[in-house]
Formats: structure tokens, sequence, C-alpha cells
């Protein structure tokens, strides 16, 4: 195979759960992991004959500050559609969602490379009900159950322009958008939950001539290919990579053959790392979208727009820059410092605390990216206190280490003959016994070392 | 005879303990008992509950003497459309499709009738899922016309139409998408208005055409009419489409003088096809408002063939939508069950929604509509207060006469949808009676939110025109 003969082109749909309290157009709680199948529903959500949506105003909120934070444009007017079909997780027949309007458009993230992937647009929607299918092999037997607690729980889908040609980027694209939605907190965006799903659409373009049409002509550099294939069912950024690396793979081999692959839906199969074909272009839906009559249409006014961006806070690519000015961090750890948003604050904390003691930033982001404490149940303060303890320790005086380790060993014949006859683990009781010594806490490592060498 | 009363004479005599709840809920389901097999007017009864209800408001009524005051419908026995979600009792939408499927909340507006302490008596007969314009497209049989059983009451609210007609409630819940409310109050000889879109929640009621649906109902006078539309009218937290306008209590201007008022009305009708009967009728009306103060002003035509084609597209487009959800896995039976007037609308809606018709059908009707309500306002609404029309260019037809007319009967609405476009309220008082002694209303049209002024217009008129002879007429069953 050819490597440059063929370009991939790659554009990704990404949908992300928003935490909010309640669900998108009714009050019924959005937690619904875990809990006992259709507790957490009302006639809106259950799509029951007269009910009514009526939009959350958090979850639109929230889904302008992900424009935002994704450098996307905030229309003055946007509005909700019907995107109808059939499924018999859908309790009204149709999808409330956003087709030709959506509350942001025109975004880009940058990747660590410099390459900037577009962001086409970012809507609002809602989340279907869960089927769990029962089978058996006798006819009564085969059924299926319908868990209405996910039905209307508010998404956001964020859909790219077709900017990759490859898999690497692709996950780093899903990994700082993972970023960005947890330092907005606005979800939780747990793969293994479904609060995150992925459905990268792929296709190859010919470098050289237009396989489609035997017309010989090259195609052109931003033209796109005449078929795209779109794959379902991702739930890890991992096997999004192996999906878009099969894919390149199987389509690449029709190519060759001089015909085109068919513009179609394929599913995921983990086991084999492969994809298979679902839906053909031919069964494609027609979603009749019309503007949903429920919901008037939303017009802001720009302070509103500016309100919303107020209250978006730093963001990953802000922190890691700021951390290298401020407090003269290498790029590598002021990446690892910022990956979650809670590490990032941890430690800038600590820096604060750590003033009154003179200690270098530089020494506590290490501190933090070696030792990993637990910042859960650790405050900064005592991750300081630690740090500057390990500093006063090698400063124990040596003459005093050593003159109370002779005494220690005297005192205790009967742990040195045991440790000499191989008891080994005696070490460590000798090394409380000399810490007992000292008033303040000093270094059990630097006592054992000492220990250990007086012993051999 | 106590159902008879209007519902301000029934409070008066509630008030004054001349007479029970109780017995005006007895002589309503007596009056049903006599004369519904002939009228077919309810698909459920709810005599046990009603019954219960009326009790609770005579022991109210007995421990407090101004109970009337927070509750202004306490003791009254109304009916609902079978579109209205009501806990407890099965909701049809007059379709076997939904029959069986008994409702576990309860609509916004049945949930404000209840804290006024109404009574609810039943629900009422209704052309299947609210398409029609007789009352004959319903699965649980066509409803009569109480002056004359042989022909229709007019639809789609056919039921509470002649619920009322037939004093068998005092008040009747209907919604109106097309002309549902003032055409079958037109052909019953009773008040019927379409209220501003979004003045009465549509949470709770079985949504036909969404961008549409007004919720109002039908009584004996106008007066009556405001007293309930003080009850159903406001804001709904569960309805997005709801105004947040004030409302103001409409029985206040009902005696307001009709001078200083400049009322349109139109000279020459669509086609110049209208009944000899209706055109009569409707000219004697407005003479009579003319005696009465008000300037008439002859008009252009609101009227435009454009308009019912716009609405017989996009009001099939959003019920293709709306009925998806009878998907016969939940509740209620399968989508085989639908019948053909349904299936047509789904249809047509589907069709007109596609991928590459969207554009010619859906958007150009939405284009038209758009047109019409900046018309309304810069061409008419501007200058003048109100219009009059006549509701139905015929009077009520003979049972069976368009069932297989599709067209014929989608043009009975020609008056009527023009304001279900614009969102404007709508007014159908009774007129007179045709020379076969069948009844004809009249429409009075106004702004968005006028319905005061509607109630003022028609108001006026009924005071004018209560002794006259046809007035005293009742319907002989």
């Amino acid at each position: 195979m050819n490597k440059n003969k063929y370009q991939p082109v790659i554009g990704l749909e990404v949908h992300v759960e928003l935490k909010t309290k309640s669900k998108m157009f009714c009050g019924c709680s959005a937690d619904y992991f875990g809990q006992k199948p259709n507790t957490h529903t009302c006639p809106v959500c259950l799509g029951l004959p007269g009910a009514l949506p009526v939009p959350n105003k958090k979850a639109i909120e929230w889904c302008i500050m992900i424009g935002q934070a994704l450098n996307c444009e905030i229309p003055l007017f946007s509005k909700f559609d019907r995107k109808n079909y059939f499924y018999p997780d859908l309790a009204k027949g149709y999808q409330i969602s956003q087709y030709d309007q959506p509350f942001a458009v025109k975004g880009f993230i940058e990747l660590s490379n410099g390459k900037k992937i577009g962001i086409t647009r970012v809507h609002m929607e809602e989340d279907t009900a869960k089927l769990m299918h029962q089978f058996g092999n006798q006819k009564n037997e085969n059924y299926s159950l319908i868990d209405f607690n996910r039905s209307g729980v508010p998404l956001v889908e964020i859909v790219t322009d077709p900017d990759f040609d490859n898999a690497e980027d692709v996950k780093e694209y899903l990994q700082r958008l993972q970023q960005i939605v947890r330092y907005l907190d606005v979800s939780f965006a747990d793969m293994e939950k479904g609060d995150m799903r992925l459905e990268p659409n792929i296709s190859l373009r010919s470098n050289t001539t237009n396989t489609t049409n035997n017309t010989n002509k090259p195609i052109l550099k931003n033209e796109l290919p005449p078929y795209k294939v779109e794959v379902k069912n991702i739930n890890s950024f991992n096997f999004v990579g192996k999906a878009i690396e099969f894919e390149i793979k199987r389509q690449t081999e029709i190519l060759d053959k001089g015909d085109t692959p068919a513009q179609e839906t394929r599913g995921f199969v983990e086991s084999s790392n492969s994809t298979v074909s679902q839906r053909s272009k031919e069964d494609a839906m027609d979603y009749r979208y019309f503007p949903e009559p429920d919901i008037p249409p939303i017009r802001w006014q720009e302070s509103q727009i500016s309100n919303f961006k107020s209250q978006i806070p730093e963001l990953p690519d802000a922190k890691t820059k700021r951390f290298e000015q401020e407090f003269g961090l290498s790029p590598y750890d002021a990446e690892i410092l910022t990956r979650e948003k809670a590490l990032a604050e941890f430690f800038e904390k600590a820096v604060t605390d750590g003033k009154k003691f003179d200690i270098d930033p530089k020494k506590i982001a290490n501190y933090i990216i070696n030792k990993k404490p637990n910042i859960e149940d650790t405050l900064p303060a005592e991750l300081i206190q630690s740090i500057v303890q390990v500093h006063q320790v090698s400063s124990v005086d040596e003459d005093k280490l050593n003159e109370i380790i002779e005494k220690v060993l005297k005192e205790n014949p009967k742990a040195v003959e045991d440790y000499k006859k191989g008891k080994e683990t005696v070490i460590m009781f000798l090394v409380g016994q000399v810490m007992r010594q000292f008033p303040e806490k000093i270094d059990a490592g630097k006592v054992k070392a000492v220990l250990t060498a007086k012993l051999k | 005879m106590l159902n008879k009363l209007t519902i301000k004479q029934a409070k008066e005599g509630l008030k004054s303990k001349q007479f029970s709840s109780i017995e005006l809920t007895r002589a309503c389901l007596d009056r049903i008992k006599e004369t519904d097999e002939k009228l077919n007017v309810f698909v459920t009864l709810t005599e046990e509950q009603a019954l219960k209800d009326a009790a609770k408001a005579d022991s109210v009524l007995a421990s407090q003497g101004d109970a009337l005051e927070a509750m202004p419908l306490l003791g009254i026995p109304i009916a609902l459309k079978d579109m209205f979600s009501a806990k407890g009792i099965q909701t049809t939408a007059g379709s076997s499709v939904l029959e069986g499927y008994v409702s576990p909340y309860d609509a916004t507006v049945v949930t404000k009738l209840k804290n006024a302490g109404a009574v609810i008596i039943g629900k009422t007969n209704q052309d299947a899922w609210a398409h029609g314009s007789s009352g004959e497209n319903s699965d649980f049989g066509p409803t009569k016309n109480p002056w004359n059983p042989e022909y229709v009451p007019g639809g789609s609210s056919s039921g509470s139409a002649v619920a009322v007609a037939s004093d068998m409630a005092f008040a009747a819940m209907g919604t109106d998408t097309g002309g549902s409310i003032r055409l079958p109050a037109s052909f019953t000889n009773t008040v019927g208005l379409k209220p501003t879109y979004g003045r009465v929640s549509r949470y709770g009621i079985v949504a036909m055409a969404s961008s549409h649906d007004s919720i109002g109902h039908f009584t004996k006078t106008v007066e009556d009419y405001a007293i309930f539309l003080n009850v159903t009218a406001g804001q709904d937290p569960m309805d997005a489409t709801t105004a947040d306008k004030e409302i103001p209590d409409y029985t206040k201007s009902l005696s307001t003088p009709l001078k200083d008022l400049k009322i349109g009305y139109h000279k020459q009708f669509f086609n110049g096809e209208i009944d000899n009967d209706v055109a009569e009728i409707y000219k004697e009306a407005v003479m009579k408002l003319q005696d009465l103060g008000a300037e008439i002003v002859d008009l252009v035509s609101i009227y435009s063939s454009n308009y019912i084609a716009s609405y017989y597209i996009i009001q099939p487009a959003e019920v293709s939508s709306n009925l998806a959800r009878y998907d016969g896995i939940r509740y209620g039976n399968g989508r085989d069950e639908f019948g053909d007037e349904a299936k047509r609308r789904i249809m047509l809606g589907t069709h007109a929604l596609s991928s590459g018709y969207y554009d010619q059908y859906y958007n150009k009707a939405s284009q038209v509509r758009s047109v019409l309500i900046k018309d309304l306002q810069t061409q008419f609404f501007n200058k003048i207060d109100a219009i009059l029309a006549p509701v139905s260019p015929t009077p009520p037809w003979k049972l069976g006469e368009k069932t297989d007319d599709p067209l014929k009967m989608y043009l009975s609405d020609i008056f009527t949808v023009t304001a279900n476009l614009a969102g404007i309220p709508g007014l159908s008082i009774p007129t007179g009676f045709t020379s076969l002694g069948l009844p004809v209303g009249m429409q009075i049209l106004g702004p968005q939110f006028s319905e005061e002024l509607l109630f003022q217009i028609g108001h006026a008129y009924e005071q004018a025109t209560k002794n006259e002879d046809w007035r005293q007429k009742e319907p002989v069953l």
C-alpha cells in the first residue's frame, strides 16, 4: 500500500451528557445511572398524550458555554427542531434537537502540533430511553424492556469539520474536549457511564486521480470524497483509534481495486477491532426536521452572551501557559498539572501556602508529579508541611544521629542479632526506636540507610 | 329545568341556597340520560365522581358564605372534550387508537377547573384527534345536532357544543385548531371563543397541530364565557408557549358601550360562495351593531385561498409528528386503528416535510403565515378595532353530505383558519336561524389578547337581541 496514495478525511460527532440536576424538558432527576428503572419519569419524558416540553435554562447556558470554550460564535437567534423517526426508545416519535440554527457555530480546538480542528456546530438535544432485550428459547421469553429514566436527559452534540487525517489527532482532540467539559464542570464526561459517545466519519481522498467517475482528473485538495462512512457505538478513545485504523485499511483495499466504498453507517465490534455494516445510504432516514412548535425560538441579548462568557473558568490551554510563565514550569510539568482542574487548583493553593516557607513552585510541582499525593484527602498546607520536613531532615545533625543510633543498637542486642541472622524486617523496629529519640519528625529513609550501613 | 340556567344564574341560586350543586348536577345527568341516546354526546360519563364532587361543593357552600368568590365555578357541572387529560379518566381523543387509555395526570386547565370547584360530569365526543368539521369523524359514532338530529353539529368539538346547546352541562371545554370551537358554536346556537394562542395552557391536552391549537370552551352566554375564561386563562410553567401577560377580569368591561369602536365588515365574500341565509343573517347582525353605535367600515377580504392552503400544509405536518407517539407500544391500540382522515393527514404532513419537498411546502406555507400576521396588523388592526365575519360559508349540513369529499369538508374552515394561523382570538356568537330552523353564528375577530373587546361587542349584541323571537327558541328533543 502506498501510504501517500490516499489521504484520510475524518470528522467527528461527539455527544456529551450534561450533569444538570433535572432533565432537558421536565423536572425529573437527570441522574439515571444505576437507578431503579422508570423511577425518574413524568408525563413529559414518557411522552404521554398532552405533555409539553419546557427547556432547561441551565442546560442551554452550559451548551452555550461549551460553544464559547470551543471558540465558537454564538448566534443571537436559535431554535429547537423536531427530528422525526420511529424507535421504541423514543417516547414521542421524535427527538427534540436543533437543525439549522444551533446554539453555537464555527469554533475550533487547537492541537499540540498547532493544527486547528474546526468545530462546525454545537447543539442541544435530548437523550432517548434505554432498551434492554431479553432473548430466550421460547417465544414468550423474547421481549424487550424500556427504561425511561434516561429519556430526556440533556445532551450536547459537538460536530467537527472533516479536518482530521489520522487517529492520533482524533484521540488528542477527544482528550482535550473531555478536559474542557470537565473544566467547565458541566459533564462528568465519564466514558464508562456513557457520558461521552463518539461517532467518527471516515473517508479517503485520492491524492492522484478521481476514483469515482473515471474522469482521471485529480481531486481538488479541499474537495471532499464522494462518500462517507460513519461508525457508531464507540465508547472509548482507544476504540475510536482502532475503528479509524480499520476503516482506513478497509477503504484503501476497496479503492485499490478501483471501486468506491459504500456510503453507510457501520458499527464498531470491540472483540475484533473491526467495523460491520449497519445501514446503507438507501436506508438513510429522512428525519423530516421542522421547527419545534412547543418551544418558542430563543433570542439572545449581547449582554447575556457576554455574561455566559464571563462564567467560563480559565481553560486548560491558558492555564498550562500561565503555569509555565508564572511558575517557571516546564511545558511537560505544566501539562501534567493542568490535566485535571482539581489537581491544578491543588497545586496553585500549595504554591501560595509554600510562599511562607520560601518553597520554589518547581519543587512543589516535582513533589506532586513524583509522589502523586491523594489530593482528595491531603490539604495543600499538609503537602507543604511534608516538603518542609523533608527539607529539615536533611539538616539533622549527622553526629547526633550517629550517637543515637549507637545507643539504640546497644540497647537492643536481640534485634541486632536477629537482623544479622537474616530477619531483615527487624530493621523497621530499630528505625522506630531511633526516630523516637528525636522531638521532630525526621526522614525515616535516611535513618534506615545509616542503620543498614552500620549493621553490615 | 335547573340545567337550563346560565352559569351566572346558577351561581346566584347556589349562593342564595335556592338549590344545591347536587340538584344542578342531577338535572344535567337526567338530561343526558334522557337525550344522549339521540345525540351521542358523551364518550365517558363520570356520574359517581360528579355527585361526590357536587356534595363536596355543597358542604363548602354551606360552611363558607363567600366560597364562590375564591372558587368561581364551585358546584357548576361542566364537561370536557375527550382531548383533555383528567386523572383517572379515559382519554380517547375520539379515536379507538387511544381507547382504554386512562390518563395518570390532569391537564393544567383541568387542575384550574377543579381548584375553582367545577364538577366534571364527563368527557365528550369529537372528531377523532380533532380532525374534522362535522363531528362525524369519531370512532364512537357521530354526534347529532340537537336542533335537527339529521344535521351535523359541527366539529371537531362536537360533543362539547351539543352538551351546552342541549343543556347537558353549563359549559364544556373544547379545542380550536382551525375552527373546532367556533364552527360547532355557530352550528348549535352557543357561544364559543378561540382565545389568543398562548392565553390558555395546552399542557395535558392531546395535541393536534401544536402551533395552531387554542384551548377554549362553550357557554350559553358571553358573560358565562368571560366568567369561565377568568379561571382557565394565564401563563403556565408547563407550557412554554403561554404568554407572560396580565389576565384582566373578563367580566368587568362587558357593558362598555360600543361607540368609538371601528369594526370592519366584509361586503364581498370569497368567490361569492356563501349561503343566502347565512349572508342575510350576517348582514342583519352587522346592522344591529351599527345601531348600537359602532362605526362599521367596509373591508377588502381578509380571506385568501393562500391561507387555507397554508393551513392544510402546516397543520398536517404538525399532525404527522404529533401522532407518531401513538405507536401501540406503551398504551392504546396499534396504528392500524387510525381512521382514514388521520391517515390522510399523516401522509400529507409526512410528504410536506420530506427532504426535497420541505422548501416548496412547509417553508412556503410558513412564509405565507408570516405575511398574514404582518398584513393583519398593518392593513387591518392598525386602522380598525375588530373584524366581523361569517363562521362558516354554509349552515349545518346533513349527516353524510360531505364525508366522501375531504376537500369540501376542509373548505368549511375557510373563514376560521385565519385566526389560527395568526394566533388571534375569534368569538363566535349566535345570530339567528335559517329558514330550515338551523342555527347560524357570526365571528368577531380582534388582534392578539383582545378578548375583552370581543366580549364587549358580543355582549352588546346579545343584550340588544335578547327579546327577539329567535332567542326564545329551544331545541326540541
